[in-house]
Protein backbone atom coordinates (compact mmCIF):
# COMPACT_ATOMS: atom_id res chain seq x y z
CA UNK A 1 0.00 0.00 0.00
CA UNK A 2 1.44 3.43 -0.69
CA UNK A 3 1.90 5.60 1.89
CA UNK A 4 3.21 8.80 -0.09
CA UNK A 5 3.42 9.58 -3.17
CA UNK A 6 5.85 12.46 -4.98
CA UNK A 7 4.43 13.53 -8.17
CA UNK A 8 7.08 14.93 -10.63
CA UNK A 9 8.41 17.61 -8.07
CA UNK A 10 10.43 20.35 -8.75
CA UNK A 11 12.20 22.79 -6.90
CA UNK A 12 13.93 26.35 -7.92
CA UNK A 13 15.08 28.44 -5.17
CA UNK A 14 14.35 32.09 -4.81
CA UNK A 15 18.19 32.53 -5.56
CA UNK A 16 17.85 30.70 -9.22
CA UNK A 17 19.38 27.04 -8.11
CA UNK A 18 17.38 24.48 -9.69
CA UNK A 19 17.59 21.45 -6.72
CA UNK A 20 14.82 18.85 -8.09
CA UNK A 21 13.60 18.57 -11.47
CA UNK A 22 10.87 16.24 -12.38
CA UNK A 23 11.05 13.91 -9.00
CA UNK A 24 8.50 11.22 -8.46
CA UNK A 25 8.59 8.02 -6.71
CA UNK A 26 6.12 5.96 -4.30
CA UNK A 27 7.06 5.06 -0.36
CA UNK A 28 5.11 2.14 0.72
CA UNK A 29 3.38 1.89 3.59
CA UNK A 30 5.91 -0.33 6.02
CA UNK A 31 8.91 -0.04 3.63
CA UNK A 32 12.50 1.17 4.72
CA UNK A 33 13.69 3.08 1.41
CA UNK A 34 16.95 4.89 0.86
CA UNK A 35 17.48 7.61 -1.14
CA UNK A 36 21.32 7.43 -2.73
CA UNK A 37 22.88 10.69 -4.60
CA UNK A 38 25.69 12.49 -4.74
CA UNK A 39 26.08 15.18 -2.56
CA UNK A 40 24.16 18.77 -3.63
CA UNK A 41 21.86 16.46 -6.00
CA UNK A 42 18.87 17.84 -3.62
CA UNK A 43 18.14 15.02 -1.29
CA UNK A 44 18.12 17.18 1.84
CA UNK A 45 15.48 19.22 -0.31
CA UNK A 46 13.29 16.19 -0.95
CA UNK A 47 12.96 15.13 2.36
CA UNK A 48 12.11 18.88 3.33
CA UNK A 49 9.20 19.00 0.60
CA UNK A 50 7.45 15.89 1.65
CA UNK A 51 8.24 16.99 5.45
CA UNK A 52 6.19 19.75 4.36
CA UNK A 53 8.78 22.65 5.57
CA UNK A 54 8.74 23.71 1.77
CA UNK A 55 6.70 23.95 -0.78
CA UNK A 56 7.62 22.52 -4.35
CA UNK A 57 7.69 24.89 -7.10
CA UNK A 58 6.21 22.22 -9.07
CA UNK A 59 3.98 18.81 -8.91
CA UNK A 60 2.59 17.64 -5.58
CA UNK A 61 3.09 15.06 -2.96
CA UNK A 62 0.36 13.19 -2.09
CA UNK A 63 -0.55 11.00 0.81
CA UNK A 64 -2.53 8.51 0.42
CA UNK A 65 -4.61 9.10 3.92
CA UNK A 66 -7.57 11.33 4.24
CA UNK A 67 -5.78 13.22 7.13
CA UNK A 68 -2.85 13.87 5.63
CA UNK A 69 0.58 13.62 6.69
CA UNK A 70 0.29 13.07 10.35
CA UNK A 71 2.82 13.34 12.98
CA UNK A 72 6.49 12.60 11.33
CA UNK A 73 9.57 11.84 12.35
CA UNK A 74 12.42 14.11 11.14
CA UNK A 75 16.26 12.89 11.74
CA UNK A 76 19.08 14.99 11.05
CA UNK A 77 22.80 15.35 9.28
CA UNK A 78 23.46 16.81 12.98
CA UNK A 79 21.67 15.77 16.94
CA UNK A 80 20.49 19.23 16.72
CA UNK A 81 19.68 18.72 20.44
CA UNK A 82 18.67 21.56 22.21
CA UNK A 83 21.62 22.31 24.70
CA UNK A 84 19.60 23.88 27.18
CA UNK A 85 17.83 20.86 27.98
CA UNK A 86 18.15 17.36 29.27
CA UNK A 87 17.86 14.61 26.96
CA UNK A 88 14.34 13.81 28.21
CA UNK A 89 13.33 16.89 27.65
CA UNK A 90 14.65 16.60 24.07
CA UNK A 91 12.56 13.92 23.77
CA UNK A 92 9.88 15.04 24.89
CA UNK A 93 9.90 18.22 22.99
CA UNK A 94 7.20 17.15 20.21
CA UNK A 95 4.72 16.17 22.92
CA UNK A 96 5.07 19.08 24.45
CA UNK A 97 4.88 21.09 21.10
CA UNK A 98 1.32 18.84 20.53
CA UNK A 99 0.20 20.25 23.65
CA UNK A 100 0.38 16.82 25.54
CA UNK A 101 0.11 16.90 29.64
CA UNK A 102 3.60 16.87 31.36
CA UNK A 103 3.54 13.61 33.14
CA UNK A 104 2.32 12.07 29.93
CA UNK A 105 5.13 13.31 27.97
CA UNK A 106 7.73 12.32 30.18
CA UNK A 107 6.65 8.70 30.61
CA UNK A 108 6.39 8.26 26.68
CA UNK A 109 9.71 10.41 26.36
CA UNK A 110 11.30 7.97 29.02
CA UNK A 111 10.14 5.04 26.99
CA UNK A 112 11.54 6.15 23.89
CA UNK A 113 14.92 6.92 25.08
CA UNK A 114 15.12 3.09 26.29
CA UNK A 115 13.79 2.02 23.21
CA UNK A 116 16.96 3.15 22.18
CA UNK A 117 19.37 1.79 24.30
CA UNK A 118 19.23 4.79 26.71
CA UNK A 119 17.46 4.07 29.86
CA UNK A 120 18.95 5.73 32.78
CA UNK A 121 20.46 9.23 30.53
CA UNK A 122 16.93 10.80 30.86
CA UNK A 123 18.60 13.60 33.13
CA UNK A 124 21.99 13.71 31.32
CA UNK A 125 22.88 16.91 29.17
CA UNK A 126 23.63 16.82 25.76
CA UNK A 127 27.00 17.89 25.94
CA UNK A 128 27.73 14.84 27.95
CA UNK A 129 26.71 12.84 25.45
CA UNK A 130 29.34 11.26 22.69
CA UNK A 131 28.39 11.61 19.25
CA UNK A 132 26.79 8.68 18.50
CA UNK A 133 24.22 8.60 22.12
CA UNK A 134 23.20 12.47 20.73
CA UNK A 135 21.89 10.74 17.94
CA UNK A 136 20.45 8.03 19.69
CA UNK A 137 18.36 11.12 21.41
CA UNK A 138 17.58 12.64 18.09
CA UNK A 139 16.36 9.19 16.86
CA UNK A 140 14.35 8.71 19.87
CA UNK A 141 13.09 12.59 19.50
CA UNK A 142 12.10 11.46 16.23
CA UNK A 143 10.34 8.09 17.15
CA UNK A 144 8.03 9.69 20.35
CA UNK A 145 5.34 10.88 18.35
CA UNK A 146 5.02 7.22 16.92
CA UNK A 147 5.18 8.90 13.45
CA UNK A 148 3.88 6.73 10.29
CA UNK A 149 6.83 7.93 8.12
CA UNK A 150 10.40 8.41 9.54
CA UNK A 151 12.32 10.89 7.89
CA UNK A 152 16.23 10.88 8.11
CA UNK A 153 19.27 12.56 6.44
CA UNK A 154 21.96 11.06 6.29
CA UNK A 155 21.70 10.91 10.21
CA UNK A 156 24.79 9.12 10.80
CA UNK A 157 27.26 10.34 7.88
CA UNK A 158 29.43 12.00 10.49
CA UNK A 159 30.23 9.16 13.01
CA UNK A 160 32.88 6.89 13.31
CA UNK A 161 32.32 3.42 11.53
CA UNK A 162 31.80 1.09 14.41
CA UNK A 163 29.27 3.53 16.18
CA UNK A 164 27.43 4.05 12.82
CA UNK A 165 27.25 -0.28 12.32
CA UNK A 166 25.85 -0.31 15.41
CA UNK A 167 23.45 2.49 14.99
CA UNK A 168 22.47 0.70 11.56
CA UNK A 169 21.63 -2.46 13.34
CA UNK A 170 19.37 -1.13 15.88
CA UNK A 171 17.69 1.30 13.64
CA UNK A 172 16.88 -2.09 11.83
CA UNK A 173 15.34 -3.78 14.75
CA UNK A 174 13.60 -0.57 15.19
CA UNK A 175 12.12 -0.72 12.33
CA UNK A 176 10.92 -4.42 12.05
CA UNK A 177 9.61 -3.76 15.95
CA UNK A 178 7.55 -0.86 14.98
CA UNK A 179 6.50 -1.24 11.39
CA UNK A 180 7.45 2.62 10.60
CA UNK A 181 7.79 3.82 7.36
CA UNK A 182 11.57 5.24 6.81
CA UNK A 183 12.91 6.84 3.82
CA UNK A 184 16.81 6.94 4.67
CA UNK A 185 18.89 9.76 2.82
CA UNK A 186 22.84 9.14 1.74
CA UNK A 187 25.62 9.00 0.11
CA UNK A 188 27.25 5.56 1.20
CA UNK A 189 26.31 2.58 -1.31
CA UNK A 190 27.14 0.27 1.15
CA UNK A 191 24.94 1.62 4.30
CA UNK A 192 22.25 2.34 1.51
CA UNK A 193 22.35 -1.60 0.66
CA UNK A 194 22.61 -3.09 3.91
CA UNK A 195 19.99 -1.38 5.37
CA UNK A 196 17.13 -1.04 2.78
CA UNK A 197 14.82 -3.08 0.80
CA UNK A 198 14.81 -0.77 -2.12
CA UNK A 199 17.15 2.12 -2.86
CA UNK A 200 16.59 5.27 -4.91
CA UNK A 201 19.45 6.58 -6.74
CA UNK A 202 19.55 10.45 -7.48
CA UNK A 203 21.58 11.80 -10.60
CA UNK A 204 23.65 14.68 -9.50
CA UNK A 205 22.12 18.43 -9.58
CA UNK A 206 19.02 19.23 -10.42
CA UNK A 207 18.55 15.74 -8.96
CA UNK A 208 16.31 13.36 -10.63
CA UNK A 209 15.38 9.46 -10.15
CA UNK A 210 17.82 7.79 -12.24
CA UNK A 211 17.40 4.13 -11.15
CA UNK A 212 15.73 2.00 -8.50
CA UNK A 213 16.93 -1.10 -7.37
CA UNK A 214 14.98 -3.54 -5.21
CA UNK A 215 17.63 -5.31 -2.48
CA UNK A 216 15.71 -8.07 -2.11
CA UNK A 217 18.08 -9.92 0.87
CA UNK A 218 15.37 -10.66 3.19
CA UNK A 219 15.60 -8.93 6.92
CA UNK A 220 16.42 -9.58 9.63
CA UNK A 221 20.23 -8.88 8.28
CA UNK A 222 22.70 -9.89 10.02
CA UNK A 223 26.21 -9.10 10.34
CA UNK A 224 27.11 -11.88 8.57
CA UNK A 225 25.47 -10.03 5.55
CA UNK A 226 28.15 -7.29 6.16
CA UNK A 227 30.41 -9.40 5.01
CA UNK A 228 29.15 -12.05 2.34
CA UNK A 229 29.50 -12.18 -1.26
CA UNK A 230 25.65 -11.25 -1.85
CA UNK A 231 26.26 -8.08 0.06
CA UNK A 232 28.99 -7.36 -2.22
CA UNK A 233 27.15 -7.87 -5.52
CA UNK A 234 24.26 -5.52 -4.07
CA UNK A 235 27.02 -3.10 -3.49
CA UNK A 236 28.69 -3.40 -6.89
CA UNK A 237 25.13 -3.25 -8.75
CA UNK A 238 23.73 -0.33 -6.58
CA UNK A 239 27.63 1.75 -7.39
CA UNK A 240 27.43 0.74 -11.10
CA UNK A 241 23.83 2.53 -11.18
CA UNK A 242 25.24 5.60 -8.96
CA UNK A 243 28.39 5.87 -11.73
CA UNK A 244 25.36 5.94 -14.14
CA UNK A 245 22.92 8.50 -12.75
CA UNK A 246 26.34 10.42 -12.20
CA UNK A 247 27.32 10.52 -15.79
CA UNK A 248 24.12 11.48 -17.17
CA UNK B 1 44.03 27.02 40.19
CA UNK B 2 41.01 28.86 41.56
CA UNK B 3 43.79 29.73 44.39
CA UNK B 4 46.45 31.48 42.23
CA UNK B 5 43.05 33.30 40.42
CA UNK B 6 42.61 35.11 43.77
CA UNK B 7 45.94 35.23 44.86
CA UNK B 8 48.29 36.41 41.64
CA UNK B 9 46.17 39.74 41.59
CA UNK B 10 46.18 40.43 44.91
CA UNK B 11 49.54 39.37 45.88
CA UNK B 12 50.85 42.06 42.67
CA UNK B 13 48.12 44.83 43.88
CA UNK B 14 49.64 44.88 47.44
CA UNK B 15 52.92 45.68 45.59
CA UNK B 16 51.58 48.27 44.32
CA UNK B 17 50.16 50.05 46.68
CA UNK B 18 53.07 49.60 48.76
CA UNK B 19 55.27 50.79 45.95
CA UNK B 20 52.79 53.86 45.71
CA UNK B 21 53.14 54.61 49.42
CA UNK B 22 56.46 54.11 49.08
CA UNK B 23 57.41 56.46 46.65
CA UNK B 24 54.75 59.40 47.98
CA UNK B 25 56.63 59.09 51.52
CA UNK B 26 60.24 58.70 49.68
CA UNK B 27 60.31 61.89 47.37
CA UNK B 28 57.70 63.66 49.83
CA UNK B 29 55.16 64.55 47.31
CA UNK B 30 52.62 66.58 49.10
CA UNK B 31 49.11 65.15 49.80
CA UNK B 32 46.83 67.77 47.66
CA UNK B 33 49.27 66.06 44.53
CA UNK B 34 49.02 63.30 45.17
CA UNK B 35 48.05 61.11 48.76
CA UNK B 36 49.74 57.80 49.90
CA UNK B 37 47.04 54.91 49.75
CA UNK B 38 47.42 54.93 53.54
CA UNK B 39 45.88 58.30 53.58
CA UNK B 40 43.19 57.51 50.60
CA UNK B 41 42.23 54.75 53.38
CA UNK B 42 42.03 57.22 56.21
CA UNK B 43 40.56 59.57 54.14
CA UNK B 44 37.79 56.99 53.53
CA UNK B 45 37.11 56.16 56.61
CA UNK B 46 36.77 59.90 58.00
CA UNK B 47 34.38 61.29 55.60
CA UNK B 48 32.48 57.83 55.37
CA UNK B 49 29.52 60.25 56.48
CA UNK B 50 29.38 62.55 53.11
CA UNK B 51 31.08 59.61 50.81
CA UNK B 52 28.03 56.65 51.92
CA UNK B 53 24.93 59.17 50.86
CA UNK B 54 26.85 59.71 47.75
CA UNK B 55 27.79 56.00 46.66
CA UNK B 56 24.02 54.98 47.49
CA UNK B 57 22.89 57.44 45.31
CA UNK B 58 25.56 56.50 42.32
CA UNK B 59 24.62 52.77 43.14
CA UNK B 60 20.43 53.53 42.95
CA UNK B 61 20.92 55.05 39.72
CA UNK B 62 23.31 52.58 37.95
CA UNK B 63 20.67 49.55 39.00
CA UNK B 64 17.65 51.60 38.07
CA UNK B 65 19.26 52.38 34.92
CA UNK B 66 20.54 49.21 34.14
CA UNK B 67 17.17 47.51 35.03
CA UNK B 68 15.81 50.28 32.54
CA UNK B 69 18.12 48.78 29.97
CA UNK B 70 17.40 45.33 30.63
CA UNK B 71 13.45 45.62 30.00
CA UNK B 72 13.78 48.07 27.64
CA UNK B 73 16.35 46.65 25.70
CA UNK B 74 15.21 43.11 26.21
CA UNK B 75 11.54 43.69 24.79
CA UNK B 76 12.60 45.59 21.69
CA UNK B 77 14.76 42.60 20.83
CA UNK B 78 12.02 40.47 21.28
CA UNK B 79 9.81 42.76 19.26
CA UNK B 80 12.61 43.22 16.19
CA UNK B 81 12.35 39.09 16.11
CA UNK B 82 8.88 39.37 15.98
CA UNK B 83 8.30 41.77 12.97
CA UNK B 84 11.41 42.67 10.21
CA UNK B 85 9.50 45.96 9.56
CA UNK B 86 9.54 47.62 13.12
CA UNK B 87 13.36 46.87 12.97
CA UNK B 88 14.24 48.40 10.22
CA UNK B 89 12.51 51.06 10.91
CA UNK B 90 13.73 51.27 14.56
CA UNK B 91 17.14 50.06 14.91
CA UNK B 92 18.57 53.47 13.17
CA UNK B 93 17.63 54.99 15.79
CA UNK B 94 19.02 52.50 18.47
CA UNK B 95 22.24 52.90 16.32
CA UNK B 96 21.85 56.89 16.48
CA UNK B 97 21.61 56.95 20.04
CA UNK B 98 24.57 54.72 20.72
CA UNK B 99 27.24 56.33 18.45
CA UNK B 100 26.19 60.16 20.05
CA UNK B 101 28.71 60.54 22.69
CA UNK B 102 26.60 61.35 26.00
CA UNK B 103 28.38 63.94 27.15
CA UNK B 104 27.32 66.00 24.17
CA UNK B 105 23.39 64.99 24.80
CA UNK B 106 23.48 64.94 28.60
CA UNK B 107 23.06 68.94 29.30
CA UNK B 108 19.89 68.51 26.86
CA UNK B 109 18.46 66.09 28.63
CA UNK B 110 19.01 67.90 31.92
CA UNK B 111 17.37 70.82 30.45
CA UNK B 112 14.45 68.80 29.11
CA UNK B 113 13.67 66.35 32.44
CA UNK B 114 13.29 69.08 35.27
CA UNK B 115 14.21 66.41 37.47
CA UNK B 116 17.94 66.08 38.30
CA UNK B 117 17.78 61.79 39.26
CA UNK B 118 15.60 61.71 36.29
CA UNK B 119 17.72 63.01 33.87
CA UNK B 120 20.93 61.42 35.51
CA UNK B 121 19.59 57.90 35.02
CA UNK B 122 18.09 58.56 31.53
CA UNK B 123 21.58 59.39 30.41
CA UNK B 124 22.83 56.01 32.30
CA UNK B 125 19.96 54.10 30.56
CA UNK B 126 20.97 55.49 27.00
CA UNK B 127 24.70 54.27 27.49
CA UNK B 128 23.57 50.62 29.03
CA UNK B 129 20.83 49.67 26.72
CA UNK B 130 22.46 49.41 23.21
CA UNK B 131 25.06 46.17 24.49
CA UNK B 132 21.75 44.47 25.65
CA UNK B 133 19.79 45.16 22.62
CA UNK B 134 22.20 44.31 20.28
CA UNK B 135 23.65 41.30 21.87
CA UNK B 136 19.70 39.79 22.68
CA UNK B 137 19.00 40.31 18.71
CA UNK B 138 22.33 38.31 17.74
CA UNK B 139 20.98 35.58 20.14
CA UNK B 140 17.46 35.52 19.21
CA UNK B 141 18.73 34.89 15.27
CA UNK B 142 21.42 32.60 16.16
CA UNK B 143 18.78 29.78 16.53
CA UNK B 144 20.41 26.38 15.03
CA UNK B 145 17.86 26.45 11.20
CA UNK B 146 16.85 22.31 12.22
CA UNK B 147 15.38 23.37 15.81
CA UNK B 148 13.65 25.67 13.59
CA UNK B 149 12.13 23.46 10.75
CA UNK B 150 11.40 21.03 13.91
CA UNK B 151 8.98 23.63 15.89
CA UNK B 152 7.75 23.82 12.25
CA UNK B 153 7.23 20.36 11.64
CA UNK B 154 5.67 19.96 15.22
CA UNK B 155 2.99 23.22 14.62
CA UNK B 156 4.59 25.43 17.08
CA UNK B 157 3.27 29.04 16.80
CA UNK B 158 5.30 32.04 17.06
CA UNK B 159 4.81 32.72 20.61
CA UNK B 160 5.96 29.12 21.47
CA UNK B 161 8.40 29.48 19.51
CA UNK B 162 9.84 32.32 20.99
CA UNK B 163 9.53 31.46 24.24
CA UNK B 164 11.01 27.20 23.95
CA UNK B 165 13.63 28.21 21.35
CA UNK B 166 14.58 31.95 20.93
CA UNK B 167 14.86 32.91 23.89
CA UNK B 168 16.62 30.23 25.58
CA UNK B 169 18.98 30.32 22.55
CA UNK B 170 19.55 33.92 23.18
CA UNK B 171 20.31 33.84 27.01
CA UNK B 172 23.95 33.40 26.98
CA UNK B 173 24.17 36.64 24.24
CA UNK B 174 21.95 38.36 26.38
CA UNK B 175 23.67 37.56 29.57
CA UNK B 176 27.28 38.64 27.52
CA UNK B 177 25.55 42.26 26.88
CA UNK B 178 24.16 42.32 30.55
CA UNK B 179 28.03 42.28 31.84
CA UNK B 180 28.96 45.36 29.22
CA UNK B 181 25.91 47.03 29.92
CA UNK B 182 26.75 46.85 34.02
CA UNK B 183 29.78 48.81 33.47
CA UNK B 184 27.86 51.44 31.60
CA UNK B 185 25.42 52.07 33.51
CA UNK B 186 27.64 53.18 36.26
CA UNK B 187 30.25 54.87 33.76
CA UNK B 188 26.79 56.72 32.12
CA UNK B 189 25.66 57.54 35.90
CA UNK B 190 28.93 59.02 36.88
CA UNK B 191 29.66 61.31 33.44
CA UNK B 192 26.08 62.91 33.62
CA UNK B 193 26.61 63.67 37.05
CA UNK B 194 29.78 65.43 35.77
CA UNK B 195 27.86 67.16 33.52
CA UNK B 196 25.06 68.10 35.55
CA UNK B 197 27.53 69.33 37.69
CA UNK B 198 24.66 69.87 40.79
CA UNK B 199 25.64 69.44 44.00
CA UNK B 200 21.94 69.40 46.71
CA UNK B 201 20.90 67.08 48.86
CA UNK B 202 20.70 63.55 45.73
CA UNK B 203 24.55 64.36 44.85
CA UNK B 204 26.19 61.21 43.84
CA UNK B 205 29.94 59.93 44.17
CA UNK B 206 31.27 62.29 40.50
CA UNK B 207 29.92 65.07 42.39
CA UNK B 208 31.78 64.34 45.41
CA UNK B 209 34.88 64.49 43.26
CA UNK B 210 34.11 67.58 41.51
CA UNK B 211 33.58 69.13 44.88
CA UNK B 212 36.75 67.87 46.35
CA UNK B 213 38.52 69.13 43.21
CA UNK B 214 37.01 72.71 44.10
CA UNK B 215 37.88 72.36 47.78
CA UNK B 216 41.49 70.97 46.80
CA UNK B 217 40.31 67.75 49.27
CA UNK B 218 42.43 65.64 46.72
CA UNK B 219 42.49 62.58 48.99
CA UNK B 220 39.01 62.59 49.34
CA UNK B 221 38.66 62.97 45.91
CA UNK B 222 40.89 59.50 45.71
CA UNK B 223 38.34 57.64 48.42
CA UNK B 224 35.68 58.81 46.39
CA UNK B 225 37.14 57.46 43.01
CA UNK B 226 38.03 54.49 44.69
CA UNK B 227 34.55 53.84 45.91
CA UNK B 228 33.21 54.32 42.28
CA UNK B 229 35.90 51.58 40.80
CA UNK B 230 34.98 49.55 43.82
CA UNK B 231 31.36 49.40 42.60
CA UNK B 232 32.20 48.42 39.30
CA UNK B 233 33.74 46.06 40.18
CA UNK B 234 31.37 44.14 42.21
CA UNK B 235 28.69 44.62 39.76
CA UNK B 236 31.01 42.74 37.06
CA UNK B 237 31.36 40.35 39.61
CA UNK B 238 27.39 39.74 40.21
CA UNK B 239 27.27 39.70 36.96
CA UNK B 240 29.82 37.34 36.00
CA UNK B 241 28.11 34.90 38.96
CA UNK B 242 24.56 35.41 37.81
CA UNK B 243 25.34 34.04 34.27
CA UNK B 244 27.64 31.23 36.01
CA UNK B 245 24.39 30.19 37.38
CA UNK B 246 22.25 29.98 34.54
CA UNK B 247 24.79 28.89 32.02
CA UNK B 248 26.64 26.16 34.25
CA UNK B 249 24.76 23.10 33.31
CA UNK B 250 24.81 23.23 29.44
CA UNK B 251 26.39 26.74 27.76
CA UNK B 252 29.86 25.75 26.89
CA UNK B 253 31.44 29.17 28.72
CA UNK B 254 30.84 27.66 31.47
CA UNK B 255 32.16 24.38 30.96
CA UNK B 256 35.28 23.48 33.02
CA UNK B 257 37.08 20.98 31.09
CA UNK B 258 38.69 18.25 33.24
CA UNK B 259 42.33 17.58 31.71
N1 LIG C 1 17.28 27.49 0.98
C1 LIG C 1 18.06 27.36 -0.12
N2 LIG C 1 18.24 28.42 -0.92
C2 LIG C 1 18.99 28.32 -2.03
N3 LIG C 1 19.61 27.21 -2.45
C3 LIG C 1 19.47 26.11 -1.68
C4 LIG C 1 18.70 26.14 -0.47
N4 LIG C 1 18.74 24.91 0.07
C5 LIG C 1 19.52 24.16 -0.74
N5 LIG C 1 19.95 24.88 -1.80
C6 LIG C 1 20.77 24.39 -2.92
O1 LIG C 1 20.08 23.32 -3.51
C7 LIG C 1 20.98 22.28 -3.88
C8 LIG C 1 20.54 20.98 -3.24
O2 LIG C 1 20.69 21.09 -1.83
P1 LIG C 1 20.43 19.90 -0.83
O3 LIG C 1 20.83 20.37 0.51
O4 LIG C 1 19.05 19.42 -1.00
O5 LIG C 1 21.45 18.80 -1.37
P2 LIG C 1 21.84 17.39 -0.72
O6 LIG C 1 21.65 16.37 -1.77
O7 LIG C 1 21.12 17.21 0.55
O8 LIG C 1 23.39 17.58 -0.45
P3 LIG C 1 24.29 16.94 0.70
O9 LIG C 1 24.47 15.51 0.36
O10 LIG C 1 25.58 17.70 0.59
O11 LIG C 1 23.58 17.16 1.99
C9 LIG C 1 22.35 22.74 -3.44
O12 LIG C 1 23.02 23.25 -4.55
C10 LIG C 1 22.08 23.83 -2.45
O13 LIG C 1 23.10 24.79 -2.51
MG1 LIG D 1 21.75 17.13 2.58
Amino acid sequence: MRLVGVRGVSKVFANGVKALAGVSLDVQAGEFLSVLGPSGCGKSTLLRLIAGLAQPTTGTIDWSDEGGRGDLGFVFQEPTLMPWATALANVALPLKLRGIAKGEREARAAEALENVGLKGFERVWPRELSGGMKMRVSLARALVVQPRLLLMDEPFAALDEITRHRLNDDLLALWQRSGVTIVFVTHSVFESVFLSQRIVVMTARPGRVSAELAVTTPHPRSQAFRTSAEYAAWCRKASSRLGEAMAA
Amino acid sequence: MTGAKVIAPIVLGVLMLALWEGIVRAVGIPPYILPGPILVAKTLVADWSTLEPSLLVTVRITLEALAAAVVIGGLLAILFSLSRWIELSLFPYAIILQVTPIVAIAPLIIVWADNVELSLLICAWLVAFFPILSNTILGLRSVDPNLLDLFQLYGAGRWRTLADLRLPAALPYFLGGLRISGGLALIGAVVAEFVAGTGGNASGLAWRILESGYQLKIPRMFAALVLISATGIVIFLLLSWLSHLLLRRWHESALVTER
